[in-house]
């Protein structure tokens, strides 16, 4: 039960003399939903960065499913089992809804490289299938023919959301999921979430709204420049006066 | 738009491009275009717009370096007619795949980049096969005279079966003549089958994923997918296109100069590509018809023609017509050609396929909004 899937071991990341991670040591365990907090430039999406291969370490490594992932690619550690969700949705904007999400299903089925340059796209009806299967799930079938960039801001990221979840990944890393919702879109996300928390989904969360993660998380992490400053159950943390002082007493609405 | 469409529909539209192809000596002939010389331009550039666009309109990277590859597929023509055999099977075949090995090479090493810096990158290397061709290279390349067929060339194959003659050969299919309605048939298969080749990947997975590259490739990174090798295939398969339309130029006219690799060339394809929509299946191919009849119709329009144009009019407004429209025919047809260009770019960013599409999509709901299309109209016919 307590496989840890993700393991991040003494991590630093100083960009032009700011100290954006300083030994930073996370374990995220299977089928949890970890939440990382923390002010703004407390290094939140610097450690996402450092977990999907956009950023190397300075020193310390990140362990994925027993194999170390520090210094591969962005794509190979997404066909690891890594999916991730931005801050600002990003989406194939000129492709279809469905097109966004068949993009994605074609990469977890053939691989980082794989041209199938004279088969039809009509052909692909598994593909299809799963694709719409998925949408109907996010709330999102109806909009399958429009262009992606013509949705609102809210499906944008719930599209993103889709694109992670045909791929049935091992980790999903939520960079803000709510950021900019109304609280209606929160809610549903919330929903959306819990729902892939049912099917033993292990995820990370970064979130500012405090609603989101008291609703979700198991376990969090407070983040405050670049340090980790406190960890436990949401209980504990509610409770914990660093993490009042540093975070929760500005940010409470 | 792009909304998947079912296989037999494809195929009828490939049997409609494929008439509309085949009939152009009948079609073309109102419009003073009908001689085999430019026929043959216009399916030969056909070929290079479609191949062009597999690179520009689905992947977004726009190369300034393709006449190169249109230069090498010449010269190695041009070396099969010399050294083994007329035939111009086995001199396509090469002059393809010739191009397809120096698109492998530059395209390595451009697609390191992306955006501005890989169009500067592909415009060096481009430039440089123009300047070595000049230079380093001309025992191949014969420099600024051209490579030509000589009476006294080798022909090893042709030589084991044919007479010796004293006149230069012409480049034949198997004792068909290559020069005239020949040539142009050949070339006109060439270009369905080019066109039915890029349908099929327009509509298969790789195409989808080459349009999410253009899309975003950074969240096709994050979704798992590998970029480069895809960004090389559609650079090579474009690259062949070019070798294969410069093959055919040396088939219908067994002469290769280096001005053709020239960057104006270069430019010259990104013209046909956005003036007709990059990204679409036709509108490319629209575009290198267009600019190809401009070049070879307009440019040759003089007064005593615009004098009979405007003859219905009084004397002074005659000649004051005369000479205001005279700066945008003959040699000012370049004025014409980037008038145009700045009114499509600004109007119709989609090219002229999205003025159609504008236009059909008007029409259709019936008599509802019946504002007349005026603009779109114009550029279209």
């Amino acid at each position: 039960m307590d496989t840890v899937v993700l393991d991040v071991a003494d991590v630093n990341k100083n960009f032009a003399g700011l100290q954006a991670l300083s030994n930073v040591n996370l374990k995220i365990k299977e089928g949890k939903t970890h939440a990382v907090i923390g002010p703004n430039g407390a290094g939140k999406s610097t450690l996402l960065n450092v977990c999907v291969g956009r950023l190397q370490p300075d020193t310390g490594s990140v362990t994925f499913d027993g194999e170390i992932i520090t210094g591969k690619k962005p794509y190979e550690i997404n066909q690891a089992g890594v999916a991730r969700v931005f801050q600002t949705p990003e989406i194939f904007a000129d492709l279809s809804v469905e097109h966004n999400v068949m993009v994605a299903a074609l990469a977890k089925r053939d691989g980082s490289f794989h041209p199938h340059a004279f088969r039809n796209l009509v052909s692909e009806t598994a593909i299809h299938d799963e694709a719409l299967a998925v949408l109907e799930d996010l709330g999102l079938k109806r909009m399958r023919e429009m262009k992606a960039e013509s949705l609102s801001r809210g499906d944008k990221r719930r599209l993103e959301l889709a694109m992670c979840l045909i791929q049935h990944p091992r980790l999903l890393l939520l960079d803000e999921p709510t950021a900019g919702m109304s609280r209606h879109d929160t809610n549903q996300t919330i929903d959306v979430l819990k729902r892939i928390k049912e099917r033993g989904m292990t995820k990370v969360i970064i979130e500012h709204d405090m609603h989101v993660v008291f609703s979700l998380a198991d376990w969090i992490t407070v983040l405050a420049q670049g340090a980790i400053i406190a960890e436990g159950p949401p209980e504990e943390i509610r409770g914990n006066p660093k993490v009042q002082e540093a975070y929760l007493g500005g940010a409470h609405e | 738009m792009m909304i998947t469409r079912s296989p037999r529909h494809d195929m009828m539209m490939i049997g409609v491009f494929a008439l509309v192809v085949l009939t152009m000596p009948i079609w073309l002939a109102p419009f003073g275009a009908a001689y085999p010389d430019l026929l043959q331009k216009f399916v030969i550039f056909g070929i290079m717009a479609v191949g062009y666009n597999i690179l520009f309109g689905l992947t977004g990277y726009l190369s300034f370096g393709h006449a190169a590859f249109l230069g090498v597929g010449s010269y190695s023509a041009v070396w099969m007619f010399k050294l083994f055999t007329m035939n111009v099977i086995p001199a396509v075949i090469i002059g393809t795949l010739m191009a397809g090995v120096f698109a492998v090479v530059i395209g390595y090493v451009c697609l390191r980049r992306s955006g501005i810096y890989f169009s500067i990158l592909t415009l060096a290397l481009a430039q440089m096969c123009y300047n070595l061709a000049y230079s380093v290279l001309t025992p191949i390349t014969n420099g600024e005279t051209g490579l030509q067929i000589r009476p006294t060339d080798p022909r090893i194959i042709d030589a084991m079966f044919l007479e010796p003659t004293e006149r230069v050969p012409t480049t034949t299919l198997f004792g068909i003549d290559m020069t005239g309605y020949g040539g142009f048939y050949f070339c006109a298969v060439a270009l369905i089958i080019t066109f039915f080749i890029s349908v099929r990947i327009f509509r298969s997975p790789f195409g989808l994923k080459l349009r999410a590259i253009k899309s975003n490739q950074n969240r096709l990174n994050y979704t798992g997918i590998n970029t480069r090798p895809y960004l090389l295939i559609a650079f090579v398969i474009s690259g062949m296109y070019a070798g294969l339309a410069g093959s055919l130029l040396a088939v219908t006219d067994p002469l290769a100069g280096a001005e053709r690799m020239q960057w104006t060339a270069s430019g010259e394809i990104v013209l046909m590509t956005i003036l007709g929509g990059a990204g679409t299946l036709f509108g490319p191919i629209l575009g290198a018809w267009i600019i190809k009849y401009f070049e070879n119709i307009f440019s040759a329009f003089n007064d005593g023609r615009l004098h009979e144009i405007f003859s219905f009019l009084p004397d002074t407004l005659e000649s004051i017509a005369v000479g205001i429209s005279a700066q945008f025919v003959g040699e000012g047809w370049h004025l014409t050609l980037g008038l145009m260009f700045m009114l499509i770019v600004i109007f119709l960013p989609g090219g002229l396929i999205e003025g159609f599409n504008r236009i059909v999509a008007r029409l259709r709901p019936g008599q509802a909004r019946r504002r007349a299309p005026a603009v779109e109209e114009k550029e279209a016919s």
